[in-house]
């Protein structure tokens, strides 16, 4: 054993040390108490689940993401949690079974087999929120309200919102009846935005020509207000349901609008990510200097079908370490410092000063650091028989 | 606001007809490329600045957005794999073939199948597409030589012309794709950028066209 065997950690496992772990709880609290304010009620999943359960409905991606281990008392498979969703999903429509609209919160360690592209780290704190049993815009809109204002606690500037709708690729497949092999072809070419790639994949596929341009379109459609628009065009003749996610878009990014008119509206008709569980609106916020989106989320109705209740669902969720690394400050200055031989008989005094929300540090008798080195610019000090905080010169 | 952009360039024969497309894009770079011993350079734009690195490490510098576009190899965006990247144009240049090749005559055997190529994943992927158990081995370089020296039984590499395999008496088998040089780009830049994205995509677009035409005229 090498002395790098004793403290190395494993790849992507990250020990907070402070001030990070500080920021983070302070983030973590102020989150909570919004979710709190909105009517968001906390739940804690476990961090360990049958397989069965935890990777119902949501493709092969978690299934990859997911550290799996065999359960010695019934010798059945179990993972740790890596994505909370499906659990949350699972409390609503299994465990609550709550009439109308649940409105859940969370904020839990998970853990990710495989790092994610940007080294996020395979420990990752999530945090998120899930709104379901209503199907409408304006539950989508709640929650990108909410996740705006969640970025905004958590001190980022400058927002760039990326909306898209998974409907419109959904129903242009439907309707072009593809199998699961072409669609998998198609889909490939257009989460590369490469309009070669896709006009080969489209002419190998899609018979009808207006569909066929349909699906060309898409490779193009993503930008600004300009977008929606040309999508109008583009999307004349296609089905109802294409219709319909577009104008849903337009609500939603005029909602956004009027409540925060700084934030940058981006469209993505062509956004595919979660495909394998997304149903309708999806989103990402992003701000520069950070190469990937700081909160995801989106509607994915009927994951809940697995455990014997399929229910409207709209979510999103966060990285705290990530967002907790947005608006880091240096620790603030701000404690008592107590000389050792005062420690005992001003015992009262200390008390009362925690009590009112002081954060005061004790010396220990023979320390060799100061009260600098513990963050403290005042200290108790003696006058005459009094015992005064003074600050510290 | 700081909208920069950072192009990420590969370096060797790509980056050669990679520069004239940039400037009938209206980039340039402020100084001659290939005399600098520099890595980060300024163009005529104040807000466009260019990296020339290795052409494997442009998708890495892309994915993880300290570039927000680049100029890659259909070969190396097949090996890296194409997550957080946008690949919306295929610039046609630094055309060539990546395919298999092996002893000339020699028959590939029923066992396992020894491959030595810098292509690893797309190996992989490729062997196991065609049923064909495969153990590849990774080199970096004279691929030709591998099985000469009983290392290997096939290759997968870059073909151009084809004469360095002959020269070495192998044949190019199967052809795994079709290689170009494609324009990347990172998808949170497009998100926060595509103001300036968007119109540069398309004015390389027309620079790639117009060659496109006057090589068909003239061919």
């Amino acid at each position: 054993m090498t002395i790098a065997d004793r403290w190395l950690l494993p790849d992507g496992m990250d020990e907070v040390l402070p001030p990070q772990a500080a920021r983070m709880e302070e983030l973590r609290r102020a989150l909570l108490d919004l979710y709190y304010r909105w009517g968001y009620d906390q739940v804690m999943p476990p961090p360990v689940e049958f397989l069965d359960s935890l990777l119902t409905g949501t493709g092969t991606d978690l299934d990859l993401q997911t550290f799996k281990l065999t359960d010695q008392l019934t010798g059945r498979m179990m993972g740790v949690s890596a994505d909370v969703t499906p659990q949350v999903a699972r409390m609503d429509a299994h465990s609550l079974q709550r009439q109308g609209p649940v409105r859940l919160c969370y904020c839990t360690n998970v853990l990710r087999a495989k790092a994610d592209q940007h080294q996020g780290g395979r420990s990752p704190v999530q945090v998120g929120v899930e709104l379901f049993g209503h199907a409408g815009q304006e539950a989508d809109l709640e929650i990108l309200r909410l996740a705006l204002s969640s970025l905004a606690v958590a001190g980022a500037g400058e927002i760039h919102l990326a909306l898209g709708h998974i409907g419109i690729y959904r129903s242009l497949v439907q309707a072009a009846e593809l199998d699961t092999t072409q669609e998998r072809a198609l889909y490939e070419a257009l989460d590369l935005k490469s309009p070669g790639e896709l006009a080969a994949r489209v002419a190998e596929c899609v018979a009808d020509p207006t569909l066929a341009e349909m699906f060309l379109a898409l490779a193009e459609l993503h930008g600004g207000d300009e977008v929606l628009e040309a999508a109008r065009g583009a999307f004349a003749e296609a089905p109802a349901a294409v219709n319909a996610a577009l104008d849903q878009l337009l609500a939603l990014s005029a909602g956004v609008r009027a409540e925060y008119p700084e934030v940058e509206l981006y469209f993505d008709l062509a956004e595919l990510r979660g495909y394998q569980y997304h149903t309708g609106m999806m989103f990402a916020a992003y701000v520069p200097g950070y190469g990937q989106a700081l909160a995801k989320g989106g509607r994915y109705d009927d994951t809940g079908r697995a455990f014997g209740r399929a229910r409207p669902a709209t979510g999103f969720s966060m990285d705290l370490k990530l967002l907790a690394s947005l608006a880091l400050q240096p620790p603030a200055c701000d404690g008592i410092w107590v000389p050792a031989e005062a420690a005992e008989q001003q015992a009262a005094t200390i008390a009362a000063l925690r009590d009112a929300g002081e954060r005061v540090v004790v010396a220990l008798p023979g320390q060799r650091t100061g009260p600098e080195a513990h963050r403290c610019n005042r200290q108790l000090t003696r006058s005459g028989d009094d015992w005064q905080v003074s600050p510290l010169g | 606001m700081n909208k920069q952009l950072i192009v990420a360039l590969s370096k060797g024969r790509i980056l050669d007809e990679t520069l004239p497309l940039l400037a009938d894009a209206g980039i340039e770079p402020a100084e001659d490329l290939g005399k600098s011993r520099k890595l980060l350079f300024d163009t005529n734009l104040p807000d466009v600045k260019l990296v020339v690195i290795r052409a494997t490490d442009v998708p890495t510098y892309v994915q993880l957005g300290a570039a927000d576009l680049g100029v890659a190899g259909k070969d190396v965006l097949l090996e890296h794999g194409a997550e957080g990247l946008y690949e919306p144009l295929d610039l046609e240049i630094a055309g060539c073939k990546l395919m298999t090749a092996g002893v000339q005559g020699a028959e590939p055997g029923l066992a396992r199948r020894r491959v030595a190529t810098k292509f690893v994943n797309v190996a992989r992927r490729y062997y196991a597409e065609q049923g064909i158990q495969a153990d590849v081995i990774k080199l970096y370089g004279a691929m030709e030589l591998a099985p000469l020296m009983n290392l290997a039984d096939e290759i997968v590499d870059i073909v151009d012309t084809g004469n360095t395999l002959r020269a070495n008496g192998m044949e190019p088998r199967e052809l795994i794709a079709t290689i170009s040089t494609r324009l990347v780009v990172n998808k949170a830049a497009m998100t926060m950028k595509h103001e300036r994205l968007k119109p540069l995509i398309e004015r390389l677009r027309a620079a790639v066209a117009e060659r496109h035409d006057s090589s068909s005229l003239s061919a």
